[in-house]
């Protein structure tokens, strides 16, 4: 029996702080999500901090829904559990920002008389909008293809978003800095797990050398996006609230310089694909992945607009 | 410690050559995760999990044994390296009292001097 | 490290440490000492003596419940891409998470008795060992995932609970631990179908079509009928098992018929009814015809299930073997070799 009971102290004291804690964020039966309804600031523009709102809300949902593909295939048990970590962190991230988008107005125009009253404002952006009305970048809606794909994936979306929302802990705008504040050590552990894996495979074998090194190929077309400044962001900037993309590059550069060395990986040498008219994701104008990827999420509630779960 | 060079033994045949061919499957090793649940107690055995080094054993303990909660202190240690007391003086199988702590396969380090085995 | 542990791995994976080996009269007292132990409600450690047959049923009831973690993760894996809502995606997400825990620690029990996770993967995927035959059902409407929650993970922890003061140790530690997990599962299950209860027609229509799918199969969960599960005695004497699969079965119906009464859902069963002098409920016979199929392998969904299960597994050992491979490398220069 002492072992028993010793074994539940342990585990006591590690789910004891905090009862539902231990399930994903806000997914327990308290929510404790960031307070989303703090005023902008001042002098801020409404509609420019809803949309900066979606743009980072977005890039974490569709990741996080392209990461839950992984969930049952993937290529070890601990993986799986590594993996949905990292996807519901990013839904967590996303969760937060779109409500604050929707606290922002940017909810009541995809409400039709047919929408559930009661549906909240995170559900109403995440599942009754168009491809055309989401912001992400098109990396975060890439097919992650096979497990080397996907790290170098991770690797470089994980060293990005973490430069990015390392910088909005100082935002002007509360919510951001709030998100921010809770996305950075989230962010390190993916980035840690991409490059862990990255090495790995990389310095594996000959075949997952191979295969890592031709994930970094098919993703690198996307990396150049990531650094565009959106004139939404460009006035943020301004203001205090956002993190210029342009500014981020060194942080990235500094980060695969240090892992694909490391993993014998080269760095590759691929044109970006190009804008649609100088239109991409920021200004909702996608690859066509993302239109089957939504196809696929809000096929169950478009189904029922008038239901809530 | 835990590097040393039984750890080729699960890697089977040179694996700079012969691995992702289709040939024998390499198994990640086994290691003992111990947990201290916050400060004032000692770290206690909570179970094991399998990785292909100890960095890597360290990620997975942290995911699977403590759901990530940054506070708490983990030790992970190949099992192979661990070395137990005989539960029984009279042991027949452990002679020289001091071995493994389980009966996993890989636990069995079997001295010389023990007869039909 | 005495001797390395490549010949010995080998050679204890197929003749196991056993009893056979010992001397007649050691052994006599090794099994006395072992009997005494377990019917003092002791605990038997990874360590200890234990007849060979007390090891083997431990290795298959453990992990058929570990495969059964893991092959569980696909029927409501199936709805995480489309979950109507965020908050129900991301517990959905969390549950699934949690079963590939659960597992882990199961298969981590298993590895306690000589047995080694790889050996037991192929076996699963070799259909040489079993898991639960309620995962060879489809998840058809979202509702389904409701009421896995609620019945499936109900009589799973109907089963489970006791299993916490099993006889071994390491099984009954990770019961402990997977005991306390299941039980927000099966809240969370239940959460989920009295809103959809509280919601369109169409929703309460799923509601009660997925129970009609999900009632019986819950129901053959706990196993063959006493009469007809020979292993029962023995591993009730063992303390691997603390009751019988009737005897389950009846609390978990007695637990549910309130249950389902509060969400306004009627269960499928036309001879359900309580009995005041048993004080206990009255059901209906179960199909064990299906049940015996299903178990056999011609359920809806075994071979998609096992076929998932293998196309990951074998998908990933390039993974796994780059990282072995890796590993390789790194101990050899930190023993200063040159490594390519």
């Amino acid at each position: 029996m002492n072992a028993v009971d010793t074994e539940d102290n342990v585990y006591d004291a590690l789910a004891a702080a905090d009862h539902d804690g231990r399930w994903a964020h806000g997914a327990g039966f308290d929510e404790t999500v960031v307070e989303v309804t703090a005023p902008a600031p001042e002098g801020v523009d409404v509609g420019d901090l809803a949309t900066y709102c979606l743009m980072l809300a977005d890039d974490a949902l569709v990741a996080s829904h392209r990461l839950s593909e992984w969930a049952t295939h993937a290529p070890e048990l601990e993986e799986e559990v590594a993996l949905a970590n990292i996807a519901l962190d990013l839904l967590g991230q996303a969760r937060v920002l779109l409500s604050r988008a929707g606290h922002l107005g940017a909810a009541a125009r995809f409400r039709t008389p047919t929408t559930a009253t009661q549906l909240a404002d995170e559900d109403v952006l995440a599942y009754f909008r168009d491809d055309r009305f989401f912001r992400n970048v098109t990396l975060a809606e890439t097919d992650l293809g096979d497990f080397g794909r996907t790290t170098a994936w991770m690797l470089v979306y994980s060293s990005w978003r973490l430069a990015l929302m390392t910088r909005l802990r100082g935002s002007a705008d509360p919510v951001l800095a709030a998100v921010a504040a809770k996305a950075v050590p989230e962010l390190s552990y993916q980035r840690e797990y991409a490059a862990g894996w990255l090495l790995r495979l990389g310095d594996g074998t000959e075949l997952s050398h191979a295969r890592a090194q031709a994930g970094l190929e098919d993703v690198w077309p996307f990396v150049e996006e990531l650094f565009l400044t959106h004139p939404v962001e460009a006035r943020l900037v301004a203001a205090g609230v956002a993190v210029d993309p342009a500014a981020l590059r060194a942080d990235v550069d500094s980060d695969l310089a240090q892992v694909l060395p490391a993993a014998t990986l080269t760095r590759p040498e691929r044109p970006a694909v190009g804008l649609v008219g100088g239109r991409g994701g920021r200004d909702g104008v996608h690859t066509e992945a993302l239109g089957r990827v939504l196809a696929v999420m809000q096929s169950l509630a478009r189904a029922h607009p008038d239901a809530t779960w | 410690m835990s590097m040393s060079d039984d750890t080729t033994a699960h890697v089977e045949g040179d694996p700079a050559t012969d691995l992702g061919t289709g040939t024998p499957q390499a198994t990640w090793p086994l290691y003992e995760v111990f947990v201290r649940g916050k400060r004032g107690l000692n770290h206690v055995h909570v179970g094991s999990l399998h990785a292909p080094d100890d960095r890597m054993a360290l990620h997975n303990a942290r995911n699977l044994y403590t759901r990530r909660n940054e506070g708490v202190s983990i030790w992970v240690v190949r099992a192979d390296a661990i070395t137990a007391s005989s539960p029984e003086e009279k042991d027949p199988f452990f002679a020289p009292s001091g071995d493994k702590v389980y009966r996993h396969p890989t636990f069995y380090s079997i001295p010389d001097d023990v007869p039909h085995l | 490290m005495s001797v390395s542990d490549e010949t010995t791995r080998l050679a204890t994976a197929s003749t196991p440490d056993g009893a056979s080996d010992a001397p007649a009269g050691l052994e006599r007292e090794l099994e006395d000492a072992f009997e005494a132990t377990v019917a003092g409600e002791g605990r038997v450690e990874p360590r200890d003596w234990m007849p060979e047959g007390y090891r083997k049923t431990l290795i298959r009831q453990i992990a058929q419940h570990a495969h059964s973690e893991i092959i569980g993760m696909q029927p409501e894996g199936n709805w995480i891409l489309r979950a109507p809502s965020l908050r129900r995606k991301a517990i959905l997400l969390a549950k699934v998470q949690d079963e590939a825990g659960h597992g882990l620690y199961l298969y981590s029990a298993t590895e306690t008795l000589g047995v080694d996770r790889a050996e037991l993967t192929e076996k699963l995927i070799d259909s040489k060992q079993k898991y639960s035959s309620i995962f060879n059902y489809p998840t058809l409407t979202f509702a389904d995932i409701g009421v896995i929650g609620w019945l499936v993970d109900g009589a799973a922890i109907c089963n489970q609970v006791p299993l916490c003061r099993s006889s071994y140790g390491p099984y009954a530690r990770a019961m402990v631990r997977i005991c306390k997990e299941e039980s927000f599962h099966q809240r969370q299950g239940f959460e989920l179908l009295m809103t959809l209860m509280a919601g369109t027609e169409a929703q309460r229509e799923m509601v009660q079509d997925a129970v009609d799918r999900w009632w019986w199969p819950s129901l053959m969960m706990f196993g063959p009928a006493d009469g007809d599960s020979p292993n029962t005695r023995q591993s009730m004497a063992w303390r691997i098992k603390r009751h019988t699969n009737d005897e389950l079965r009846q609390r978990f119906v007695d637990m549910t018929v309130p249950q389902a009464a509060a969400l306004g859902v009627t269960l499928p069963d036309p001879e359900l009814r309580w009995n005041d002098e048993r004080q206990a409920h009255d059901f209906g016979d179960i199909d064990w015809t299906e049940f015996t199929a299903v178990v056999k392998g011609a359920g809806p969904c075994n071979a998609q299930r096992l076929a998932h299960r293998r196309a990951a597994h074998e998908g990933g050992q390039w993974v796994r073997d780059a990282a072995s491979a890796y590993a390789a490398k790194q101990a050899r220069r930190e023993a200063g070799e040159q490594v390519a």
